[in-house]
Parts: C-alpha cells; structure tokens; sequence
C-alpha cells in the first residue's frame, strides 16, 4: 500500500500539469502541432512558461481575431453607418440561451407596455400590486353579486371556450388530471356539460361570498378583540403607577402629559449625580494630568534633539519631586487642606516673611471657604484687599467663570441694578475706554463680565472674532490704568481674572496680543539703547504686563512663545537700565520677583538676576572697594547713584518696620520726606536680600553654586561686618549667608555621555541575498523599479511594433486575396462573355450556314 | 552813501559799487565802503557783501591787478614815488589781505550760511591764488600754493571755541582733491602743535574738531597717479612733493603722531583706536611708530585695551611686532563686562583670531575656556549664545583641552581647584578643573542658550561652529526670533487660574508687593 501510491502519484504526475489547464480546451494535442522549447539545462524551482508552445494554434487564433475586428473594420472603412447588433445579450457568453430568451421577452414586453401606456389610452392595461394583477386581488376582495362576465373571463375562459367551442386539441391536452378525471364519463351530452358548467360556477361563487363574509366577520372580531386588548394595554401602565403612588386610577390626559414628561426627563440622564468625592478626584486627575503636560513641557521634551535630556534630569530627581509636592499640597487642599497649609505657613514663618499676611489668612479663610460662598460677601464688603489673598489655594473647585458669578453676585447688588443688562462688544479701544471710565470698580467690572456675557461665542456668529478683539482692548486698559497717577491697581487686581478667562476662550489671540505689548515695550527700549546706549526702566505697565504674561501662560515651559520673550524682556530690563532713583530700584525688584516666579517650578538659572542683585546690594553699602566681586553692567562701582540705598540716619533705622513694597511706588515716587524714603530703602534692602535668600534656595543644586554666590557672598560677608543695619536684616543677612555656606560644593569631573562606538571597517565580502533570479540585483529600490519599468516598456513596444507588423501583413493578405477575387471575378466573367459571344457567334454561323445551306 | 533799507537794497548798492570799482581805477576807494558791509550785523547784508568781494577779488586775481611779491608795508609805498599802477597793486593787495582776515573770522560767525559762503570764497581765493600766484616763482617749475592762505582757512576750522563739525563735513568735499588733502595735512600738524602749545588745557572742542578733521582725510590704498588738483596746473612736475603718495604717506604720519602725541580726553581716545586699524595704520609711512601709543593704551585696561587690540593684532600680524606676554594680557582683559560693552562684537572676533592658532599651548587655551565659562555665569543670553559655542569651538580646536570636559577617570574634587584671581593663565591651573559652569549653564531660562549649553554632555563634533553671525547677536534679535518662531500649533495655558495682579499668595510678588 505505501508503495503503491507514490507510484500511482508519480504515474499521474508528470501528466497531470501539462493536461490540466489545457486538457479542457484541448484535450489532445495533434503532436504534430506542437513546438518544443528544449531547454539547456534543467534549473530547480524555475517555471518553464514556453516549454511548449503551439504555433499553428496561436497563429490561427491571431486571425481570428484579426478576421474579427481588423477585418471588419477594413470592410466598413468607406462605410458611415454602422450595423449594430442590439439584441440582448448576443455576446454575452454567460448567459445561457434560455436566460437570454426569458430576458428579451421581457424587454420586449416592457417596450410594448410603454409604447401603449403613452399612445393608446383606451387600452385595458394590466395594472398590478406587488406582483400580481390588480383585476385579480380585486376579485378577491369583493366580489360583487352582480357577476359580469368580464370579470370571470380571466378564470373561466379556457374551460368556457373548451366547453362552448369544443376547444382545441391542445386544451385537451393540458388539462389537470383532475378535470381528465371528469372527463373520463366523457358520453355526456352537451347540454348537460353546460348545466354542470354554470352550477359549478354558480357554487364557487357562492363558496366565494360566503367565504368573504367569514372573513368580514372575523376582522369585525378581531378589531373587537383588539379595541379590547387595546384599552387594557393604555390603561396598564399608569394604573400599576398610580397604584403605586396615590391609588388613583382616574387618568387625566393633562395628568398623564405631565406625568408621562416627568418620567421621560426621569429615564434620561444615563450618569447618576457625582458625589462631592468623586467630583474632587476627578479634578484632582485633570489637574494631575495637567500638571504631567506642564512637567513635560518645562523639560523640553517636546523639543526636537533633547532626547538625552531626561537622563541628565534625573540627577536631580529630588527637584522633580518637589515640585510634584508643592503640587500636591495644593491638589491635597481639598481634603486636608488646613493641615498643608498650616504646614507651609510654619515653614515661612520661621522664614520672617509677610507674617501678618499668612498668620490671618489660613485660620479666617478656610472657614469661610468651606461653608459657602456666603462667607465670601461678607468678605468682600469688608475690604477689596482681603479678598485676593483670600482665595486660597483649593478654591479652583469651582470653575473660574462660576466663581466669579457667584462671588460677584451679591458684592456688585446695586452695580448690577444701575447698568444696562447688555452691552455690545467695544469695536475699538475708545470705545472700550468711554464705556468703562467714570464707572466705579465694581461698575466696572460688571460692565467687562457682561459684554462677556452677552456676547458668548455660542450665541452668534460674529461674538468670537470680538470677543478675540476685547482681550486686546482689555489690556490696553490695563497698560492705561497702571500708567495713571495714581496707578489704579485694584481694578487691574480684577480685570486679570476676566483676562484670564478671555485668554482661556482665546489662547491665540491672547498670546498675540500680549506678544505685540511686550515687543512695543522691546522696541522703545530697544530705540533708547541705539541712540544713549543704555534705556531708563519703562513704566508700570510693562511690569504689569510681564506679570500677567506669567500668569496666563504656563513660565516653566521650557520653550513657549509668550513666555520665552517676556523673560528676554525682563532680562533686557535688568541688563541695559541703570538704576538711578529709588523708584527704579523698586521696579528692579519688582522685576526679580516677577522673574523668580515665572522660572518658581522650573528653577532655571538667571545669571542677570543675580547681577541685579549684587548690584542692588552694592549700592546699599558705603562705597569702599570690597574684595571678591566685581559690578556688571548697569551698575557702577563709583558715580552718583553708588549709594543710592545707604541709611546712615540711626533714628530713621530704628523706626523702621518691614512692610511689603508699594507697587504704586514703581508707577511714580510720591515725594516722600527723608525719613519715609530711608524707610522705603530699607524695605528694598529688606526685598533684596529676602530674594537673595530665594535664589539660594532655589539654585543650591546647581553645579557651580559656590562660584555663582561668590560674589553675594562676599558682599554680604561685608554688610555683616558693617553692623549698621536693623537687627532685622542683620538677621536675614545672616541667614542668607548660613545658607549659602550649608551647601557643601562636590565638583564630580564632567564625563560625556558614551556615544556608541564606530563600528571598524572590515573587508569581506559583501553578501548579497539573491531572492528571485533573473532580476537585477545590486541597486537600491528605485533604481531596480525604473529597471524594471524601462524593461517593461521595452517589451510592450516591441510587442506593439510586432502586432502592427502582423496587422499590416494581414490586411495585405486580405487586399491581396481581394485582388486576386476580383480578378478571377473579371476573368470568369470575361470568360462567360467570351463563351456567350462564341456561342452566339456559333449559333449565328450555324444559322448563316443553315442559310446557305438551304 | 544812500542805502534801501533791507539786504535787497544792500545788494543793489553793493552791485553798483562793484561795477564801479572793477569799471576804473579812479573809483578805488569804493572798496572800503564794500569791506565795511563785510562787518554788517546783518546775517543777510554780510553774506551779499562776501559775495561782492568774492566777485571782485576774484575778477582782480584774474586781471593780475594785484602786486605780486613780497609785500612792502602801505604806508612806505604810499608815501614813496614809485609808479601810480605799482601804488594801486600794492594798496589794492593790502584790500585784499584784509578781506581775508575779514573772511577768516567770518568762519566763527553764529550764522552756518555765512560761515559756509566764508569757507567757500576763500577756498575759491585759494584756487584763483594758485593759478594766478601772488608770489614770484624760485625757479621755473617751482610748486606754488597759497600756503599763508590756506594755512588760515584751516586753522579758522580747527577753532577751540565752537563745534564746527558741520563746516568740516562741508569742507570734505575739498579733500577730495589730492593737493587741498596734502596742504590740509601739512596745515593741520602746524595747526595742532601751535594750538597745544598756546594752551594750557586745550579744549576739548578743538580736539573734536581735529578728530574730525583728521578722520576725513583718506589717502588712497595703493600708488596711483594723483591727477585731481584744486588748482589748475598746466603740467604736473615729477619735482613737486604733491604728486607723489610717499609724501603723502609721511605727511599723513605727522599729522597723527603730533595729534596723538598730545594728552587726549577718554572718548577721543576710544575713537581713535576705533579707526586705527582701518583708516590708520594703513597709511602710515612707517606703522611701526604706532607701537608706543598702541601698547600703552592696551596697558590703561577695560574697553580702551579691548579696542587698542585690533591695532595691536594689525602690528602684530604685518609689522613682525614681538609682544611679550600678550596672551597674559588678552587673558587679564577678560572681565565680567565684556559681555556688556559696545565692542563686544570686535573683541571676540578678535579674540577669535589669536585663539585659533592650533600652537597654542594646551593650559593657555583651558585657561581662556575656564575664564570665559566663569564670566558666561554673569553674561546676559544674546552674550551666551555666542560665548558658549566659542568656548566649544577652542575645545575642539585643541583636543588636550577636551578633558574639561570630559574626565572620565578623575577624582572627585571638594572645591574648583580653577584659580580665578590668578593672572597668569600658566598658573591658573585650568587644566585640573572642569566646565561646571556649562553645565550649570544648562539650567539657564533661555531654551537656546540651554541647548547651547548642552552641547557638552555629548561627544564634541568635529566641525567648529561659525560664530560670526552670533558675534552681533542683540537682544533685541533673540526676542524677535523668540517671538517669530513657530511652535506647535495650540498656545499652552496655564491652567490654575489667576487670582489677582500679585498672583497666589505663595508668589514671591505678593510676598514683597502689595497694591496700596
């Protein structure tokens, strides 16, 4: 058995591929026929496509084809019209006879159908439903006592025409063997065939009616039954409703309306309520989440090339932790927030820093915060300061917009009840500005919210584009309201909310059209340096300005396109202008703060800052040349302005309590008296070293720390032994400096990071795999595509050339064998001439010589 | 003599008595009447009156009615018997010198118009002059000028009191001429000395004005045919000094050592040293005399050194100049204000250039990357980003100073061992130490300069990297490119929502600031 097989498989074998294809169109090929392509040698794995090939039977095949097209065309050359073959499905070879037959009476049908529908009106035409003839589901609908004969002609005719007209042998033929059963008692006579005939048809149309009326009865019964069963279904399910609740079944249609509304708006929320927990996690992901997209963002990893970036910030991992803690504790303020609060609290109390502020704030607020927004108005009723400090740190709970509204609501009663309830956006800025000047804040206020209010984006088509318009206008107030003197602070101190909402609606146009303020600022500067070289510190607004850039876009990005050019502003404003008032020396500061906030998460390194400062505490040591640091830029070691912060009063020193800075101060100096304006400078010594203090802090792991605090090192070292500070900023001094000099310098040698190594270059030979034989190896994708298709291309034309070549040789065949018809034509004729000719001539000779004859 | 009111009626008058003085001799004395509107008040009347006198001066020149020679004083020619015509030469010269001594003090008139019509018609006296001399020729050929002339008009430009940029810049237009440029050197190194010793604090004007002076001379770079002359010469002598660019050399080099050798204020020092290497050094007969006055300003230190350096390098590079210790010094003018001067751009790329000799020894060019990575710790971002690849640059230059940064063996260090205070690169011991302050660099807020920065925690590529476009790289440009670049498409927002102007009360502005 197990040999027997491969046998027989092997006997198949070599017979089988050969035959299979071909075996169906010809089953035997004449070997006489057939043309043997030997091969050279045999190579495994290769398709021998024309080992054999049949030219007779291709050649025939070509012309065939050609009889059948380029024939044809020859012959029609001179022809303009065209024969053409519409019967249906001629040459179509898939059809089957039968089919095509069925189809072309239909077609055929149709065609009669329409022609009649449109000409012969008078027609009886066949209409039909689904299918069937209307004439006939008539009949069955109703039938009518009256029985016209033309309706029964449809059913009885064949057998009326058999019985009336004897009928023809072909009915006979056809007839159901059940009317062949009654026709084998054939000796009948006619008559009695015919009474059978009409009683017959008589009982059918008595089956018929009473069977309709049956069916008439039984739909009666059946939409009673209905009706029924109806009332029971409607009445069901606000019964078992009712039941449930009062026990009353007598439904109003009014009630149901009502009560059906109610259920309807009852089925439909798919998510229950979330409960405050929930709600309070929820944020705090999104928040979570938020913060990883600033976290990346502060790293740069989006940056194209930073890739190895990561690696180098993991060195300093504690820095990323913190600042996830610093997050944190703000994200725990929900659930403990007093706790993490109070924390922070301790931590900068023992810091010496806005003790009065943070001691109130935490015990007062929280309260407040957690009851309800009640708390809030009486708030705000008390002071206007109170309330930005009042917003601790878990009140994002509620949406800004929410906020406000509900903060705003009760505080702005009597400002909301004199305006107009709507406003239209401003379309420029004098408009903007006649709106809202002469109004109170509050008025104000109220007045921003509802243009914002009224003209929501959703609520017209054009709102977008002047909403994107006000941010702009908005801010220009801003600018406006801090340049005035007095700086009007508090109403900027709200307006930044609006704006940051706008700027939530509208980041690109908020980001443009705080970058347009920041470069006009960069442009006046820039104007000042060209022409004195160096520029004079620029008004409040700009400050303004840069404080609001850092809180409406994310500072710690590593590269943003707001925040990167205000901090290239605010590094040109501490490097190109030279401090030559007091004024100007709270505007620096001013500045380093805003600095150190924008880079607070990030704890980027700001080499102007530290200058800045260096400088700053320069000027407020008597002038004597220290050791160990040495001025830069705006600063001098010697001029006008080098002691411009030096005390030298005792009495002024010992009155003096640390306040924060006025930032009103930065917009214009009220002449102060000597003793205020000593106060005002000990308070900026006071600012400064509090920020050297910061910087310390925030740059110890910074690799060259030792050497960037060398120079504030020194210099404080010297106001230390100057003794002739309050005790207060000898304190902080002192601390500042035990600060610095805990951070113990460990100087690791730089190493680069291993780049991986070249690989040598080696000299075997290079193996190509070869995958396909015949094609072209050793060229890149493309290259071996165009090969291909320039190979390609060759063929195809010379197979075209070849086709026209034979076409032209068979139309000369064919003109050949024309001529050639043509002439044997003519010499045939020409001959039937001749022959007739002699003939006649023979016949007319015979004649002739029958004449003579005779 | 009746006179309209008003410059018109001036000018009518001034007409006639013109015609009539240039008509006949007889009418002579209508000079004086002419000399006495030159002193007019009126801005109008003086300037109708210089124009007169141009026109008749001008016309006598060219008639020869003036005496030429030595001139004999007035009254001894008066009073002698020579011949009327010769009395008339000599008066009408002395009318004619007063004229000119009228018009020299004009050039410190208040009014620019009369100061320019001055300057012009003396200029148009010196050309008449020289083409029609006033003295007699030594020999055939001899070169005349109008020097005495000439001499004046200079020395009325050069004035210590009033700033007379304008009329210099109206008078470059006369430089143009290869004579006026010559006789202009020649008189201005007189000038100077005569002034420097007349005063004891010459004024600080004056050197403006010779500063200005000075600068607007430009001898052409290479030998060429001096053919452009003010005073029209039939021919050109190969005799004359004029005509030859050596003399011109040498004069060009007096003027400016008598000018430099005298004590000058700071600013006109820098600008000197400014123009030095360009529109100095190169025509100086002998550049090497500059090396005193070079060294010791790179000796006064900050940015005087830093701009004396481009002269020095110019000595140094084509005049064979042997500087002990200059890389000493390059080293000890690197401070924390070259990042913040105006010349910023020159010292580096100065800098640049004695640093890119690859035989340089290793500890000099570790030292100079040590210092300048030190100083990028005080450098503001446009300053950053183009010191870093600068510093980048000289490691690759010099492979043995790679180990600064990279150090894969070595000890850990408790303290920079980098001596700052040391002036002496040799000593300064650079080697030993590593560039933390790139790497502390890395943390800087500007993304390009951290990038920058970055550049060190791989591998150094081989190629430098140009830092010729960053040398004048202002903040300006960075905050334009900042601000043009392109990022993703969306602006990211900070999401925790603003409280008010001072930010959450954890900020360190509300910390410090409050409203009030």
């Amino acid at each position: 058995m197990g040999k027997a097989r491969p046998a027989a498989a092997r006997r198949k074998g070599p017979g089988a591929p050969a035959g299979a294809p071909r075996g169906r169109a010809r089953p035997n090929p004449n070997p006489f026929e057939v043309k043997v392509n030997r091969q050279k040698f045999p190579v495994l794995g290769r398709k021998a496509r024309h080992a054999v090939g049949q030219p007779g039977v291709s050649r025939a095949r070509a012309v065939q084809k050609r009889t059948q097209t380029l024939l044809k065309e020859y012959k029609e050359r001179d022809k303009s019209n065209i024969f053409t073959d519409k019967r249906f499905g001629e040459y179509n070879s898939n059809m089957s006879s039968e089919e095509k037959m069925v189809r072309r009476f239909a077609l055929e049908q149709q065609r009669q159908h329409e022609k009649k529908s449109i000409y012969n009106l008078n027609e009886d035409e066949d209409l039909t439903h689904c299918g069937q003839s209307l004439a006939d589901i008539e009949k069955h609908n109703d039938i009518v006592d009256s029985d016209s004969d033309t309706e029964e002609r449809g059913t009885l005719s064949a057998e009326l025409t058999a019985a009336h007209f004897g009928g023809g042998g072909g009915l006979l033929h056809k007839k159901t063997p059940l009317q062949q059963g009654g026709e084998e008692e054939k000796p009948r006579s006619r008559r009695e065939l015919i009474e059978e005939l009409i009683a017959k048809s008589k009982q059918e149309k008595r089956e018929r009616q009473a069977q309709r009326e049956g069916a008439l009865e039984l739909t009666e019964k059946l939409d009673q039954d209905w009706k029924e069963i109806q009332t029971l279904l409607t009445h069901r399910t606000p019964k078992s409703e009712d039941r449930d609740k009062k026990g009353h079944p007598k439904p109003d249609a009014y009630d149901m309306m009502v009560r059906e509304l109610g259920l309807e708006r009852k089925a439909q929320p798919s998510n229950r309520m979330k409960t405050e927990e929930e709600l309070a996690k929820e944020k705090q992901d999104r928040l979570r989440k938020l913060e990883a997209a600033r976290l990346r963002r502060m790293r740069g990893e989006d940056e194209a090339g930073d890739a190895r970036k990561p690696k180098h910030l993991s060195a300093d991992d504690l820095n990323d932790s913190f600042v996830l803690d610093k997050d944190n504790r703000r994200l725990l303020s929900y659930t403990d927030g007093k706790m993490s609060i109070k924390e922070e609290q301790s931590r900068e109390a023992s810091d010496g820093e806005s003790e009065e502020e943070q001691g109130e704030d935490p015990s007062e607020e929280d309260p407040g915060d957690s009851s309800d927004p009640e708390g809030h108005s009486d708030l705000e009723s008390d002071a206007g300061s109170e309330e930005d400090r009042g917003w601790p740190d878990g009140e994002p709970r509620q949406a800004p917009g929410e906020r406000m509204t509900s903060d705003d609501h009760k505080a702005r009663e009597p400002a909301r009840t004199e305006l107009p309830s709507t406003f239209a956006v401003p379309e420029s800025y004098e408009e903007l500005k006649s709106l809202l000047s002469g109004k109170t804040m509050e008025e104000q206020l109220v007045v921003v919210e509802r243009i914002q209010t009224c003209n929501h984006p959703s609520l017209a088509v054009g709102n977008k584009a002047k909403l994107e318009k006000l941010f702009g206008f908005l801010l220009e107030y801003i600018g406006d309201l801090a340049t005035d003197d007095p700086p009007e602070l508090r109403v900027i101190d709200k307006l930044v909310v609006q704006l940051y909402n706008l700027c939530q609606m509208f980041p690109d146009s908020a980001s443009n059209s705080i970058k347009f303020v920041l470069r006009d600022a960069m442009h006046e500067m820039e104007g000042a340096i060209e022409a004195r070289g160096r520029a004079v510190f620029p008004g409040l607004d700009v400050l303004v300005y840069l404080k609001i850039a850092g809180m409406l876009f994310p500072a710690s990005d590593f590269r943003h396109p707001v925040v990167t050019p205000a901090l290239v502003c605010m590094s040109q404003l501490l490097t190109k202008c030279p401090v030559l008032s007091l004024q100007d020396v709270v505007k620096g500061l001013f500045v380093c703060c805003v600095f150190l906030d924008y880079v607070s998460l990030s704890r980027r390194f700001i080499p102007e800052l530290i200058n800045f400062l260096l400088g700053i505490l320069y000027i407020a040591t008597p002038n004597k040349h220290g050791h160990g640091y040495t001025l830069v830029h705006p600063f001098r070691a010697s001029g006008k302005n080098s002691e411009l912060l030096v005390v030298s009063d005792q009495e002024d020193m010992a009155t003096w309590q640390r306040r924060g800075l006025s930032l009103s101060w930065a917009g214009g100096l009220k002449a102060q008296n000597k003793t205020e304006a000593n106060h005002t400078r000990l308070s900026c010594l006071a600012v400064c070293l509090a920020l050297v203090k910061r910087c310390v802090l925030l740059y110890s792991p910074l690799p060259s720390f030792q050497t960037i605090m060398r120079p504030l090192r020194a210099l404080l070292t010297e106001h230390l032994a100057d003794c002739s500070h309050p005790p207060e900023l000898q304190e902080l001094c002192q601390s500042a400096l035990a600060d610095m000099e805990k951070q113990e310098q460990c100087c690791r040698p730089l190493v680069c990071e291993k780049s991986k190594p070249l690989p040598l270059k080696l000299f075997t030979p290079r193996l190509v795999r070869v995958l396909e034989f015949g094609k072209k190896q050793g060229s890149s994708k493309e290259e071996q595509e165009r090969k291909r298709l320039i190979h390609k291309h060759k063929r195809e034309f010379k197979g075209a050339v070849r086709e026209i070549r034979r076409d032209n040789q068979f139309l000369a065949r064919m003109q050949l064998s024309e001529t050639l018809e043509r002439d044997a034509e003519r010499k045939r004729k020409v001959k039937q001439l001749f022959n007739s000719l002699a003939t006649q001539e023979g016949e007319w000779k015979a004649l002739k010589r029958k004449k003579f004859k005779k | 003599m009746e006179r309209d009111p008003g410059p018109e009626g001036a000018r009518r008058a001034l007409g006639r008595l013109l015609e009539a003085v240039l008509a006949s001799r007889g009418e002579a004395n209508a000079v004086f009447d002419i000399l006495a509107v030159l002193q007019s008040e009126d801005h109008e009347e003086t300037q109708e009156a210089v124009r007169a006198c141009s026109r008749l001066f001008g016309a006598l020149l060219e008639r020869g009615e003036l005496f030429v020679g030595r001139l004999p004083s007035e009254d001894s020619v008066m009073a002698g018997s020579q011949g009327a015509t010769r009395k008339y030469k000599v008066w009408m010269r002395h009318r004619y010198r007063s004229c000119c001594n009228r018009l020299q003090e004009l050039l410190a008139h208040p009014s620019f118009e009369v100061k320019e019509l001055a300057l012009s018609t003396l200029m148009k006296f010196v050309q008449l002059e020289g083409a029609y001399p006033l003295e007699k020729p030594k020999w055939d050929g001899y070169y005349l000028f109008p020097r005495q002339l000439f001499k004046a008009v200079v020395e009325g430009l050069l004035s210590p009191e009033d700033d007379c940029s304008l009329l210099l810049s109206r008078f470059q237009e006369y430089l143009e001429h290869d004579d006026i440029r010559y006789h202009t050197m020649r008189a201005a190194t007189d000038v100077v000395g005569r002034v420097a010793d007349r005063y004891p604090e010459v004024p600080l004007t004056f050197w403006n004005n010779t500063f200005t002076l000075l600068s607007a001379v430009s001898l052409p770079r290479q030998e060429c045919s001096f053919s452009t002359f003010y005073v029209k010469h039939v021919e050109l002598s190969s005799t004359w000094k004029v005509v030859h660019l050596k003399e011109h050399r040498k004069a060009f080099q007096l003027m400016w050592l008598g000018f430099l050798r005298h004590k000058l204020p700071l600013s006109l020092y820098k600008k000197v040293l400014v123009v030095m290497h360009d529109s100095i050094l190169p025509h100086l007969a002998q550049p090497s005399l500059m090396i005193d006055f070079l060294t010791r300003a790179y000796d006064v230190g900050g940015a005087i050194s830093l701009l004396a350096l481009n002269g020095l390098f110019v000595l140094i590079h084509q005049h064979n100049l042997e500087y002990p210790d200059f890389y000493r010094k390059l080293y000890g003018l690197l401070d924390p204000s070259v990042f913040h001067v105006k010349y910023r751009a020159r010292f580096f790329h100065l800098a640049d250039l004695f640093l890119s000799s690859s035989h340089l020894p290793a500890y000099l060019v570790a030292a100079f990357a040590k210092r300048l990575s030190r100083l990028a710790l005080t450098a503001p971002p446009e300053a950053l980003l183009m010191v870093l690849p600068f510093i980048c640059n000289l490691l690759r230059r010099h492979p043995a100073c790679r180990v600064l940064v990279h150090r894969p063996l070595g000890p850990e260090l408790d303290a920079d061992p980098y001596d700052p205070e040391e002036e002496d690169p040799a000593k300064s011991r650079a080697l030993e130490s590593s560039l933390w302050e790139l790497q502390a660099l890395q943390r800087h807020y500007h993304p390009e300069v951290s990038q920058a920065a970055s550049v060190i925690n791989q591998a150094l590529s081989v190629p430098e990297v140009s830092i010729a476009p960053l040398l004048d790289l202002t903040a300006f440009e960075v905050f334009e490119r900042d601000l043009k670049k392109k990022g993703q498409e969306s602006v990211p927002l900070e999401f925790i929502p603003a409280q008010g102007l001072l930010g959450r009360q954890d900020d360190l502005c509300a910390q410090h600031f409050t409203l009030s």
